[in-house]
């Protein structure tokens, strides 16, 4: 009983406040209510019962939307909110597309003859987990760092302002750098 | 508490970021509609997991994908929005339209 309350205000919450992010006048209320969206579905995992990985999440996405506040801060218009901000386009083909996708979903989910509940689950569930990614799932877990691995490369790349190519050439044998402003002992 | 009520909600927020990464024209909104469609699917993945097979660990290895999904998205995202405001000082989406057929 407690859990279907619990079930329903988490899921309503997530909703709700997910549909706020879109609906609000500020891009840090955007971005506080999807954090609240978040949290919500944190605690949905936490109620099936995965801790390890609903704790995860949570600190994830803290750390993620204090981020996405900061980038706000630095590219958006109107970060507090003192004026109504309306910044959307194509409003109606978006609806249609999101409430066709929606319908689909639903008939889907509603319509299908769900297998029943298969085996129980492991005693300790973080230790399951570990062991599938250290075993089992080896593969996942590498390509997974592997891909973080080219991320933040990539990044770094694309955040750079000024690189050695820019300063020295396509085949890095100038023999001044190229800057913008000349620096050092005059060389 | 059921698999369909679990699987609603997901399909919920995964419409409601679609519509948002449809139509927001700031490039930092488009990616919250995205995080918004991965935070879905999430909730669908803990929800398969724990009603249909709580006895495989596969369902928590799709969060744990999901959720590093969702961290290359952002910082991918955001060195694209740092790369083309630097290179055009541009920062919504309708302005980035070179690649328009």
């Amino acid at each position: 009983m407690l859990s279907a309350i619990l079930f329903w205000v988490l899921a309503v919450a997530a909703v709700v406040f997910g549909g706020l992010v879109f609906r609000v006048d500020s891009m840090a209320r955007a971005t506080f209510c999807l954090l609240i969206s978040f949290l919500a579905v944190v605690g949905l995992v936490l109620l099936v019962g995965l801790g390890y990985l609903g704790v995860v999440i949570a600190l994830m996405m803290v750390i993620e939307m204090v981020i996405m506040a900061v980038f706000m801060v630095m590219f958006m218009m109107n970060p507090a909110g003192l004026m109504p901000m309306s910044m959307f386009h194509n409003t109606r083909g978006s609806a249609v597309i999101a409430g066709g996708t929606f319908a689909v979903l639903a008939a889907g989910i509603l319509l299908v003859d769900w297998p029943a509940r298969g085996g129980a689950a492991a005693p300790d569930l973080t230790f399951a987990l570990g062991e599938a990614l250290m075993g089992g799932q080896m593969l996942t877990m590498m390509t997974l760092g592997i891909t973080l691995f080219a991320t933040i490369v990539a990044t770094v790349v694309l955040a750079t302002d000024r690189g050695r190519y820019d300063r020295l050439g396509d085949d890095l044998d100038a023999s001044t750098a190229d800057d913008p402003a000349g620096g050092g002992v005059g060389r | 508490m059921t698999l369909q009520a679990f699987l609603l909600a997901a399909a919920a927020l995964f419409s409601i970021g679609l519509f948002g990464a449809l139509t927001q024209q700031s490039i930092v909104m488009l990616m919250m509609g995205l995080e918004l469609m991965l935070n879905g699917v999430i909730l669908a993945a803990a929800a398969f997991w724990y009603f249909l097979a709580p006895a495989g660990t596969e369902g928590q290895v799709l969060i744990v994908v999901v959720v590093t999904a969702m961290a290359i998205e952002m910082a991918a995202g955001f060195a694209v929005v740092t790369a083309i405001y630097r290179a055009k000082q541009i920062d919504m989406t309708d302005g980035a339209a070179e690649l328009q057929g």
